[in-house]
């Protein structure tokens, strides 16, 4: 059962045949709840957002900056779990074809148990898992059920990675390859990290996959200049920090598409 | 000794983000190279004995004994080490690996404060920058500590996060490491953690049983029917009990609190999770854990 190509690749591809660059937005579920979270993407989507990133909301998440921490515990609060998520990914697929991935830490997986998680992400139109804390050397059963699935693993490659495993991180990639361009924790930063010329082109040495990178990208300036390196950027915290100040204002899932179709304009000004 | 990838059976492993997970195979890597190095060892055992204050007595506990009117009980009394408890078997040894690598910064997290004021100990004996990350609330209930280890140069970090207690502060060393980890290292507290801490702290602690495997069989001329050790994380328990695991015939018991309040909020529920960057058991909250054998 598993779709010849997934919304990301198809996306992805489309993006290279258009020689555009890609915007992936990071939100976190349920803030302030779900229902927010579904019109959120969706305007998104019309704000010409390639990918949304949906952070399932953990009480551990210790990748995450105090911002991306803050909306994880309002998603909590709002009583969102696993299978919630899921439910309201296959009500955005009502309305919208945006790829979406889940970014997730492996223990929500291991509760629910690998195998169902994927099953149910899969049915619920998800393109693909990032699971922050599963490297590969502990990722063969997760592989093959996401392949089966037909959903796209999104390995990270960090600064502290080297080539040798970039090589190896490369050939099992699929949809795209993130790199997370600071040693560190999601946050909005004052500068781009200044290690992305090296390592973008040090993956690109090992795999044709498109690149996107994130961590402290937080302004269409920041946005533009990193996209110069990457098929794709992502940003985080500087939309889930908006996100927080409109909170249970009706209008927010605009207010903040304006925020993210600015960004999408300062990509947009970047041509492959 | 677990598999080449940290697994012990279905637990352990290395669950941490892709930042952390090449430093972990360079500690790795460093850990055993030191492990097999005799000046290594030699530096190990000079400050056990003269800085921590090992061997500790293997102490039969008459009155107790007498009391109970059964085992003949003997205390292995940790409690008498620089600082006042095992903590500092581990942090000798992961200090001495820090050094090895040439790291400038040491973080730790701490719960009622004893692993935070044997790191700063170390630490400062050293002379290296420490930073220890402690819940808020442990850090009002235990404020002796926190003074302890501020006056041993340590800055102490309050984390007003979630809980404000033992697992808060260990993300908080978490996203400090991974922000830090070129010139930091992370003195875990107890055997815990994503590979290859377990092992490590496992082997920092093995002193113990060594030691008391020894004594009792001076003192008595044969081994005990029974361990007995207290578990939090576990760390003094497992540094007892492993050097015994081939004795078939001694049984091993480990202790936890029935009551929710003292016992670290991972541990309480018998399921498996993985958190803090490994797989592990939680186990029930009964007032027992048998481990290994006990016939």
């Amino acid at each position: 059962m598993s779709p010849v190509s997934n919304r990301i690749e198809e996306r992805f591809r489309r993006l290279r045949e258009e020689r555009r660059k890609g915007l992936v937005v990071y939100i976190g579920a349920g803030d302030p709840d779900l229902e927010a979270t579904r019109r959120l993407t969706l305007a998104l989507d019309r704000a010409g957002v390639d990918v949304v990133e949906l952070g399932v909301p953990f009480s551990d998440p210790l990748a995450d900056g105090i911002v991306n921490q803050l909306a994880a515990q309002r998603g909590l609060a709002s009583g969102t779990t696993p299978p919630k998520v899921l439910a309201t990914v296959a009500a955005i697929r009502r309305e919208s074809e945006v790829p979406v991935v889940l970014y997730i830490y492996f223990n929500l997986l291991h509760r629910v148990g690998l195998a169902n998680f994927i099953r149910d992400a899969a049915a619920a139109g998800v393109d693909g898992l990032l699971v922050l804390d599963l490297p590969p050397e502990e990722a063969d059963e997760y592989e093959g059920l996401m392949r089966d699935a037909g959903m796209c693993p999104i390995w990270l490659v960090a600064p502290t990675t080297p080539e040798a495993r970039v090589e190896r991180i490369a050939r099992r990639a699929k949809g795209f390859i993130y790199y997370v361009s600071r040693e560190g924790v999601t946050g909005m930063q004052a500068s781009v990290s200044t290690t992305i010329a090296d390592m973008t082109a040090r993956i690109r040495r090992h795999s044709d996959l498109p690149i996107a990178v994130g961590f402290g990208i937080s302004n269409p300036e920041q946005a533009r200049e990193v996209a110069r390196h990457a098929e794709a950027i992502v940003v985080g915290s500087a939309i889930v920090h908006r996100v927080a100040t409109h909170g249970q204002d009706p209008a927010m899932p605009d207010q903040v598409g304006a925020f993210a179709a600015e960004l999408a304009r300062a990509v947009a000004e970047v041509s492959a | 000794m677990p598999d080449a990838e940290g697994h012990f059976g279905r637990f352990g492993g290395r669950y941490v983000p892709e930042t952390l997970v090449h430093p972990l195979q360079q500690l790795e890597e460093e850990y055993f190279r030191a492990q097999a190095d005799p000046a290594f060892q030699k530096e190990l055992s000079y400050y056990l004995s003269e800085f921590v204050g090992r061997p500790t007595p293997l102490y039969l506990a008459e009155r107790l004994t007498r009391e109970l009117g059964g085992a003949k009980i003997y205390l292995k009394r940790e409690d008498l080490l620089h600082t006042g408890a095992h903590k500092i078997n581990n942090a000798l040894g992961q200090v001495l690996l820090a050094r090895r690598m040439g790291k400038t910064r040491i973080i730790a997290e701490t719960g009622a404060g004893q692993h935070g004021v044997a790191t700063a100990t170390v630490s400062a004996m050293f002379g290296l920058q420490c930073v220890i990350y402690m819940g808020a609330v442990d850090c009002e209930r235990q404020a002796l500590n926190v003074y302890r280890m501020k006056m041993l140069g340590a800055e102490v970090v309050p984390v007003q996060a979630g809980q404000r207690t033992l697992k808060e502060a260990v993300n908080e060393a978490m996203r400090d490491w991974v922000t830090h980890v070129r010139s930091t290292h992370y003195i875990l507290g107890t055997a815990y953690g994503a590979h290859p801490y377990p092992v490590m702290v496992r082997n920092f602690h093995r002193v113990i049983g060594d030691e008391a495997r020894r004594q009792i069989l001076e003192k008595e001329g044969r081994l005990p029917d029974c361990l007995m050790a207290c578990v939090g994380g576990g760390s003094n328990a497992i540094g007892l009990f492993y050097p015994f695991l081939n004795d078939p015939g001694v049984a091993m018991v480990g202790w936890r609190p029935a009551d929710t309040a003292s016992c670290p909020s991972n541990m309480r529920r018998a399921s498996m999770g993985a958190r803090w960057a490994c797989c592990r058991a939680r186990a029930p909250t009964s007032s027992r854990t048998t481990t290994g054998r006990s016939s």
